[in-house]
Formats: structure tokens, C-alpha cells, sequence
């Protein structure tokens, strides 16, 4: 991490997306059951590979097919892949490494499953349930409207903490069993990379082992990001880190940083009863949204709810609370540097990005020098060296190269990377990784923003069209008394392309995908919209929007052979 | 504001007052007071529940030529953002609130300029009007030109300094006021000017609502901080505070400025808010009526006991009681009847029982129409909706100001006696105390305990005479006895 981090939002240059970002979709978190025949043929092929090239190294226990083809004196290596860092993304690879037949290692320097399963999504995901069912119960209005009657609903910090902790053990257990039962080793100590296809790990205190692989993916994922001025004690002054244990519910509590983070932590704290200030160096409130979802956003998450907010100020300072003078943060104005307001709050979360967790991996060893602590990369996660040379056989997949700090996409980059390593080219499309927001209710989004289709389409001289369906035409969302919600389509009128797609309303995050896979195969409006959907479903809103759009009509041939059953 | 309290009474002559929405509709009437062709563009309500909004973006510039029916001006309301259109022609004269800031629903936010050689003119008038409204001089500034919700102006931090107690704009009915030092201001209150306030952000909210001033408001929270029961408590103690005086000059709906005296308050003067006003001018102009009072204790076990019956088909005693009133009401017409130039009175065909609501710490009369023929349940359902209604800041002026008669029931509070000013244009209006267990001596000598009430009618004498009233309660005091008809 580097003190040349700008202080509030902390993106790739080559991302289209913000990248304080730091949401899971975790992948294949079940267990998996692979069948013994699957092994077995791995283990036959791998025998008759060694007999045959007859290698001569000491600690000889895999070669793959590929390292076969490899040009020069006959290699082998202890793995085929070696994963440093075992979060959702290592994961993610290392089970489909398995699939593939690598022989697969993992190494872990903390616990299984990384941020988002032990600090991140999984946990405010479990806090976020509450926080829906909270807020649910104390709307009176709303309950009357659907005849209920409910006492007073109150809540018990500790148990509600409990439940997060527990859910996040689950899921770690899960995840280690995963790959376990898969046959992937999983190697604890911290990881350094010590020079091509070599990787030294190791605890403190205890002696270095040192491993040979073919092939290494860093997964290193990131920490939480906190700018210069700002002291975090844990306690008053906190990161997600903390928050996410619940240790206290303060009666007032400053965000730093109206992203994802900020925005699910507003959700949760104000559902169980604090109020929330908001602190946000930008002009605008939740800024790496489609600027009309988060003008709709904030007239139903933020204005109704106790919430306040600055806008365009820094938190140049912020001390945490002790001898009886509660937290206080300086803010300065983002523009004109000055001082422009103190306030005193009960607590402050910083919310503002997440940093790479990049340090001690001996990146100098390979001649790679981070941006901003970023492992550099191209776009099929081959990391680039300080010569703009790729280095062979070296990946760097999820938050470590900032390309789209999400659980899920590091994922899938994991994932494309296996694809490259056995043989078949892959490039992950990014914008077709959904991304979504946990709040009540919820964000989804998929693709460009208005603004970003709208400067590609002049950029590259085309048309873009919108088309917008609102929850309040939608039977089922009707039916739960949650018509507040919008979905939006940015579209191609030419060809049908969808650009992006962008949800606020009731359960959003998962109705993203329809979208989100129709842009990932290519499907195009004029063909999705003959897709069925079940009356009456939430996944209506999509029908609605996709028949919506109007495409010219010289393109609209039909997809293909209808078949007859 | 005890007045306020006891009248249980929002002056039907201004109904313009309560909510956003009517308070747009005067705006016509409002321009034909201004004597020089220079026009306002007002904040509008584009929401039932639109208490301010914020210009998104100006699409007309200072001295451009406007059409009627052309967008000028997009608002950032609640709920969405919306062109607004020029009703007239002429030339955007003078922006008086930027892109980017906001303005309370009703206040001016331009000036338009019937020709070009007006727009000099109308430039004055802004700052004519912008040095005199934040003046704590109450001298009348140009009505029109001010502001019908805020007061002042934010321009001048400091010339609303609460020491010990906050200014409240009671316009609880919309809770639409907004503090004196929101307007056209993005900046929150805890910097500004002088002496910082440090206040949670939900007793920001709370203030914004109910227009208070959080400066000088002592705070029971951590380190001082001034939470939302503070400002809750405030209000409720501005509320119940005694405001003798009569109003500043300011609300646009009066055409002339009533008397200059103000509300002084540890040394600071803080001018009446349109609401005040007004309530201070119904309550002057009842002193101009004569009226009188009578009492009458009526014992409620009957109406008890037929209440606990028919508790469950959702009959509320608010429904009763005003049932009773208007089946006695309807055998004495005259208690019914009106007096307003003073030389004849008016029998009211209809007989609307006005009841006072106290919400969110000010109230509002809604009104059971025609409460004589509808029968106890469809009242007590339709006493239900307008209490929803009114919650929701949704009443329509017909379903506030045309009560005939008015019932205010502190009962509730364990209050066992009181009495009510009369709402000027009214001919009564009885204030029901608590039901309490009495000991009670029977003719034939023997004691018993019998749960009763007392009531108090206060009537314009002009047109209602003692007799009457006797008689009226007489009447009523049987029907409650005996509340068989009730029901029917």
C-alpha cells in the first residue's frame, strides 16, 4: 500500500467500474462432489505422463500435459498452479483447476476464505438480513397495509452479531472442505514469490518452504483503504473490519465514503437505531452509480432515513474518542482545501475503498513494480513487469489488480486464467460482471452507466437508446407493497446490443442476471425479449424493460431456426 | 400558543395555510396584489409531500425572453425532478436562488419581468427585498416580495438569534416551514455563523420540519449534542408557550400588515411565521365576539357501556361523542347557526362536527360531515380515514374548514375541565373533559359512583342565547345518558 493512494477513491486506470467496491457473489461456496473416476483418470494420466518423460527431478510429483509441451531442458514442478491467497477468487480458480485436472495448491497466510467470506460481503450479508427485517417490522405503515400487526420489534446486539460470526464460519468451513475433498493442499503460511515459477511460504517464526509451479495466480485481495489524517482504534474510529463484529451499535455514526461499503453499513446501523452522517469527497452521493439510480436511490435510502450527509469535503482528520470527548472529524473542502467544518460523533466508519494487499510478496524478485500498490496486468491477468514485459507463467486475479474489486469477478478471472493455462484463450468481458448493492432495498447494476455508454457511442459513433420500467406496473412487487424501484436498459437501437442494465428495487441483486448473462453470450433485445418469464415474478420488471426498448426495424431478422418439440 | 391549544382551531379563513398544495393555488390571487409588472416564479409543490426543492438546473438565463408554457426551470422535488413552466409572458428578470440550492415550497425563486425595461426594476426589488426581510425590525417588507413560509432570508446569519428557546414556525399541519436558516442554503446549521450547534442528523431532520431554529437549543445529548427528543421537546414547548402578541408582517394572504408587536424571548425578537400570524389573528379577531359559556356534567356509564359493545365493529368515542352532538344539534338548530357580519346569522343547512387532531405537535380540525345522518359506523371509519388523512398531510381544505360546530376533547390528557376561544365564523364549541368515576348523590338519597364528564360550550351570544345552550345541553347530556340512538 502506498501513501501516494488518492484518498477517497481508489480505481485501476484501466477500469470502467469504481473500484470501492467490495461485494461477493460467492462462487460454488457448497461443497462439490467430484467423482472418483474424475480422479482417478487424473491420477493415471499424470503417471503416464512421468513414465514417459522419465524426469529426473528430486522432489518430482506432477508434470501437467501442457509443461509437456514446454520448449527447453524437461521441467517439472511440484504443482501445476500454485494460488497465493485462498479468498473467493483462489477459490473460485483453484476449483476449476481441479476440473481441469491441475494439481493445485493454495497458500494461506490468514483464514480461508479472505474478505469477503471472513470481512466482507458474507458477514454483511448476515447483518443485512437483519437490517431488511428490521426495517420491515418498524414500518407501521407499511405492515398496516398489509393488515399485520406487530409489536414493537427490538433487537439483541449480541445474538444479531452471533449470527453474522456464525454465518461466516459456515462459509469458511464450506469453502475449506471444497477444496479439501478436491484434493487441493492448502498451504498456510504467507506466500513470496522468490523468482519465476518459485514460491517461498511460510509462518513467522517457523522455517520457509519452498515450492515449485508452473503456474502461480496472485490472489492476494486487499484491506480496507484508510486515508492519511485518520487514526482507527477499532473501537470508536473503525473499518469494515470492525463493524462487521457489531461490537456496538452507536447512537450516531459518521461514514466516510458513500460507495457499496458506506451505503450497506448506512442500511444496517440506521435500521437498529443510529443515525448516520455521511461524509463523501465527491459532489455526489453514491457516485459510482448510474447517476439516475442514485438520485432515486437517495430519495428512498437516504433522505427519508436519519441520515445527513457533506458532500465535496474531505476527512482530513479524524481522532477517535477517549476521556470523554467523543470521535472528532475535521472535514476540508475537497475543492478549495480548507477547513470547513468539526463534527463529533459517537463513532466513524471509514468506508472509503479498499487498498491491494500486495506487500511482501516479493514482487521485486520478478522485476514488477505496483501502481498504487495494483499488480499490473493485461486483460488476460498476465502480470506486467516494470519493462512492460509480461512475466510468464504469473497471474494476478481479483482486488490485487484492481480491475474490479469484486468477489465474484475475481472469480471468474480465476477462472479465465485456468482456461489460458490449459490451453484454451480467454478473455473475461468485465462488463458483463454484474455488480450489486445490499441495501433495503437493493442495487444492481450490469454493463456502462449512462454517462460512460453515452461518451463510448460518441467516442465510437453510434446511437444509444434508454428504456426504463418501473416496479410499481409489477404484479408480485405490488402484491409485497414494494412498488418503489426502477430498472433501466441502455441499449443499441441499431443492433439490439445491451449496454447496461441498472435495477433499484426489491430484491435487484438477483434480477440482475438475466441482463447480465444476455450481455455475457450476446444475446441482443429483439432476441431476449421472447424469452417467458413466470406471471407473476419480480423478473417481470425485466420482461417489461427488454419489450420496451425499440430496436430499428432493418435489424430485427429473427435469432434463429425456431425448433419444433 | 395556548391559544392554539385550547381553540383547538386552525383558522378556516386561511385554509391556504396548512398545506403546499392549496398554498400554490393562491399564488394567482397573490400576484394581482403586486403593483408593478414584475411577477414571481414560486417554488412549486410538485408533491403532496414536497416541503422544499432544489433547482437542479436554470434552463432559462437573467434576462432572457420567456413564452407562457415554456420550461424555465428544473426542481428537484421528493420524488422527481420536473421542468417548470412560466404561466406568463415576459423576461426572466432576476435568478434569486442558484442551481444546486433549495428553496422552501411556496418561496420565490425568480423574478419575471413583464418587459425588458422592467427587469431594472425588478432587480431593485430583489434587493430591496433581501436587505428588509432579514431585518429583526418586523417593519413590513413589501408583502409580496418575501417568502410567504420562511421568515427571513439566510442572507443574514444572525438575525434570528434564539438564546434560550428556538423560533418555531408552527406550520405543523404540513410541517412543510423549513428553519429559518434552510432557505436557499445547502450549508446545515451546525457550521454556520458564530456559535456552532452540534446536532444528530436525525434532529436536524426533525428541526428542518418543524422550522425550528437548532442555534441556542440546549442539547441533552452526549457532550451536549442536541438529539431529536430535544428538538421534539422544543417544539412541544413552543407550542404550549403563551404567544401574546399579534403577528409581524408577513404573510402574504394578509393584505394588511396587523400591528408590529412581536414574540420577545430573552432579548431576541423573532417575527411571527405565516402560521403564527394567522392563529394570532383568529385569536384577536374572537375578542371582537361575544361569548359566554355554560357547563354541563353528563354521566357516561350508558355511553361506556354501549361503547365497550360496539368497540370491536371499529365505533371509536370520538365518533360517538360527535354523533351525540349532532343528534342534539339537530332539535337545536340556533346552536348550530353562525354569526359573521354581526347584523344576521346564517342557519347552517348541513351540520359538520369539527374535531380537533393534535399531530405532530399542532393540530387540525378535520371535519365529520353531515355527522346527524351517517350512521356510527360509516363515521367512525370515515373519523379513521381523516385521521389517516391528516397524518399524511392530506386533507383537502373541505375536509378541514367547514365545521359548523366544534368538539376538542383533552379528556385524554386526564383534563376534567376547560374552556375553548370560538373559532371566528362558528357559533360554538364545546370542550369535553375526562370521564372520571364520581361519587354521586342519587334523589333517593342514596350515593353512588357513576363515571361522569364535564362539558363546556363557548358560544357567540350574539345569536345563541343562554336558554339555547341549556337546552342544547340538556338534550345531549339525555342522548348520552341514554345513548340508544346512537346506533340507530
Amino acid at each position: 500500500m502506498q501513501a501516494s493512494v488518492s484518498s477517497l477513491s481508489i480505481s485501476h486506470p484501466n477500469s470502467t467500474f469504481p473500484s470501492n467496491i467490495s461485494l461477493c457473489g460467492l462462487r460454488q461456496e457448497a461443497l462439490r462432489i467430484h467423482s472418483v473416476s474424475q480422479l482417478n483418470k487424473r491420477e493415471s494420466r499424470r503417471i503416464r505422463i512421468v513414465s514417459r518423460k522419465s524426469c529426473l527431478q528430486k522432489r518430482l510429483v506432477s508434470v501437467s500435459a501442457s509443461a509437456s509441451e514446454n520448449c527447453g531442458p524437461p521441467k517439472s514442478f511440484d504443482y501445476d498452479l500454485v494460488i497465493i491467497g485462498a479468498g473467493v477468487g483462489g477459490h473460485g480458480a483453484a476449483l476449476h483447476a481441479v476440473e481441469k485436472g491441475l494439481k493445485t495448491a493454495i497458500v494461506e497466510g490468514d483464514v480461508v476464505g479472505g474478505t469477503c467470506v471472513n470481512r466482507g460481503c458474507v458477514p454483511s450479508k448476515a447483518l443485512l438480513a437483519v437490517s431488511g427485517r428490521m426495517r420491515e417490522l418498524q414500518n407501521e405503515h407499511h405492515m398496516k397495509a398489509l393488515g399485520l400487526q406487530v409489536a414493537a420489534a427490538g433487537y439483541d446486539r449480541q445474538a444479531v452479531a452471533d449470527h453474522a460470526n456464525n454465518l461466516a464460519s459456515k462459509i469458511r468451513n464450506n469453502l475449506t472442505n471444497s477444496m479439501r475433498s478436491l484434493g487441493v493442499d492448502i498451504l498456510t503460511g504467507f506466500g513470496t514469490i522468490l523468482g519465476p515459477q518459485k514460491v517461498k511460504y511460510g509462518k513467522v517464526g517457523f522455517p520457509n518452504n519452498v515450492i515449485t509451479a508452473k503456474d502461480i495466480i496472485i490472489a492476494t485481495g486487499s484491506v480496507p483503504f484508510v486515508p492519511r489524517g485518520i487514526e482507527v482504534d477499532g473501537k470508536t474510529v473503525i473499518t469494515s473490519d470492525h463493524a462487521l463484529k457489531l461490537e456496538v451499535v452507536p447512537d450516531w455514526i459518521a461514514i466516510v465514503g458513500s460507495g457499496y461499503i458506506g451505503l450497506e453499513f448506512s442500511d444496517v446501523y440506521t435500521a437498529l437505531g443510529s443515525e448516520v452522517t455521511f461524509i463523501e469527497a465527491l459532489d455526489l452521493l453514491m457516485p459510482g452509480f448510474d447517476p439516475e439510480i442514485g438520485k432515486l436511490a437517495q430519495r428512498v435510502l437516504i433522505n427519508p432515513r436519519k441520515i445527513d450527509y457533506h458532500t465535496g469535503v474531505f476527512a482530513t482528520k479524524i481522532t477517535p474518542a477517549k476521556d470523554g470527548k467523543p470521535v472528532i472529524i475535521e472535514l476540508t473542502d475537497a475543492k478549495t482545501k480548507e477547513p470547513k467544518d468539526t463534527l463529533e460523533v459517537d463513532a466513524a466508519l471509514i468506508a472509503t475503498g479498499r487498498a491491494p494487499f500486495t506487500k511482501g510478496l516479493g514482487l521485486e524478485n520478478i522485476n514488477v513494480e505496483t501502481q498504487r500498490g495494483f499488480v499490473p496486468v493485461d486483460e488476460r491477468m498476465r502480470v506486467i513487469d516494470a519493462n512492460g514485459n509480461l512475466v510468464p507463467h504469473l497471474y494476478c486475479i481479483g482486488d490485487a489488480n484492481g480491475k474490479m474489486m469484486l468477489a465474484h469477478a475475481a472469480s471468474a478471472q480465476g477462472i479465465s486464467v485456468v482456461e489460458q493455462v490449459t490451453g484454451r484463450d480467454h478473455v473475461l468481458n468485465h462488463l458483463s460482471i454484474p455488480a450489486a448493492c445490499f441495501t433495503h432495498p437493493e442495487i444492481s447494476m450490469v454493463g456502462l452507466t449512462e454517462p460512460q455508454a453515452k461518451e463510448k457511442a460518441e467516442k465510437e459513433g453510434f446511437e444509444i437508446s434508454i428504456a426504463k420500467t418501473s416496479f410499481k406496473a409489477n404484479t408480485k412487487a405490488l402484491a409485497e407493497n414494494e412498488g418503489e424501484g426502477l430498472a433501466k436498459l441502455i441499449y443499441r437501437p441499431d443492433s439490439g446490443e445491451i449496454l447496461g442494465v441498472h435495477i433499484f428495487g426489491m430484491h435487484a441483486a438477483d434480477l440482475i442476471h438475466e441482463a447480465s448473462n444476455a450481455i455475457a453470450l450476446g444475446t441482443r433485445v429483439q432476441d431476449i425479449k421472447f424469452a417467458v418469464h413466470a406471471h407473476p415474478t419480480l423478473s417481470e420488471v425485466l420482461d417489461e424493460l427488454f419489450k420496451s426498448a425499440k430496436i430499428n426495424a432493418s435489424v430485427t431478422e429473427p435469432v434463429g431456426e425456431p425448433v419444433a418439440v | 400558543m395556548s391559544h392554539l391549544l385550547q381553540t383547538t382551531f386552525v383558522p378556516a379563513t386561511s385554509p391556504s395555510l396548512r398545506r403546499p398544495l392549496t398554498r400554490t393555488t393562491h399564488y394567482p390571487t397573490r400576484a394581482l396584489h403586486i403593483q408593478s409588472k414584475i411577477r414571481e416564479i414560486f417554488m412549486p409543490a410538485l408533491s403532496s409531500t414536497m416541503t422544499e426543492g432544489k433547482i437542479v438546473s436554470w434552463i432559462k438565463s437573467e434576462g432572457e425572453k420567456l413564452s407562457k408554457g415554456d420550461s424555465v426551470v428544473v426542481v428537484e422535488s421528493d420524488k422527481a425532478d420536473m421542468d417548470v413552466e412560466s404561466f406568463y409572458d415576459g423576461y426572466l428578470a432576476a435568478i434569486m436562488v442558484d442551481e444546486g440550492l433549495s428553496a422552501p415550497v411556496g418561496a420565490p425563486i425568480a423574478l419575471l419581468a413583464e418587459s425588458e425595461e422592467e427587469i431594472a426594476a425588478a432587480l431593485a426589488q430583489i434587493s430591496s427585498s433581501s436587505s428588509a426581510a432579514p431585518a429583526p425590525d418586523p417593519a413590513p417588507a413589501p408583502a409580496p416580495a418575501t417568502a410567504p413560509d420562511s421568515s427571513t432570508s439566510n442572507d443574514g446569519p444572525g438575525a434570528i438569534t434564539g438564546v434560550s428557546s428556538a423560533s418555531v414556525s408552527e406550520n405543523f399541519s404540513s410541517r412543510s416551514s423549513v428553519a429559518n436558516g434552510a432557505m436557499g442554503s445547502s450549508v446545515h446549521p451546525a457550521s454556520e455563523g458564530g456559535k456552532r450547534v452540534v446536532a444528530s442528523p436525525y434532529a436536524k431532520k426533525l428541526a428542518k420540519e418543524f422550522g425550528l431554529d437548532l442555534r441556542g437549543l440546549v442539547g441533552s445529548g452526549p457532550n451536549g449534542r442536541v438529539v431529536a427528543k430535544d428538538v421534539e421537546a422544543a417544539v412541544a414547548a413552543a407550542a404550549a408557550a403563551k404567544v401574546s402578541a399579534s403577528g409581524a408582517a408577513l404573510a402574504s394572504e394578509i393584505t394588511k400588515p396587523s400591528g408590529g408587536g412581536t414574540a420577545v424571548d430573552l432579548g431576541s425578537v423573532v417575527p411571527f411565521t405565516t402560521m403564527q400570524n394567522a392563529v394570532s389573528r383568529n385569536m384577536v379577531e374572537s375578542l371582537s365576539v361575544p361569548t359566554f359559556r355554560v357547563g354541563y356534567t353528563i354521566t357516561t356509564d350508558a355511553l361506556d357501556a354501549l361503547y365497550k359493545k360496539i368497540k370491536s365493529k371499529g365505533v371509536t368515542m370520538t365518533a360517538m361523542l360527535a354523533k351525540a352532538t349532532a343528534l342534539a344539534l339537530v332539535k337545536h338548530p340556533i346552536v348550530n347557526s353562525s354569526c359573521r357580519d354581526g347584523k344576521s346569522f346564517t342557519h347552517n343547512s348541513n351540520i359538520n362536527i369539527a374535531v380537533a387532531v393534535a399531530i405532530d405537535g399542532g393540530l387540525i380540525t378535520p371535519v365529520l360531515q353531515d355527522a346527524d345522518k351517517i350512521d356510527i359506523y360509516s363515521l367512525s371509519r370515515k373519523w379513521k380515514e381523516l385521521v389517516d388523512k391528516a397524518r399524511a398531510k392530506q386533507l383537502q381544505p373541505h375536509e378541514y374548514n367547514t365545521g359548523t360546530f366544534t368538539l376538542s376533547n383533552l379528556g385524554m390528557f386526564g383534563v376534567d375541565r376547560f374552556d375553548a376561544i370560538l373559532p371566528p365564523g362558528t357559533g360554538a364549541i364545546m370542550a369535553v373533559g375526562a370521564s372520571q368515576p364520581t361519587l354521586v348523590g342519587t334523589k333517593d338519597g342514596r350515593i353512588g359512583l357513576k363515571n361522569q364528564m364535564q362539558v363546556n360550550v363557548t358560544a357567540d351570544h350574539r345569536v345563541i342565547y343562554g336558554a339555547d345552550l341549556a337546552a342544547f345541553l340538556q338534550t345531549l347530556a339525555k342522548i348520552i345518558e341514554d345513548p340508544k340512538d346512537l346506533t340507530l
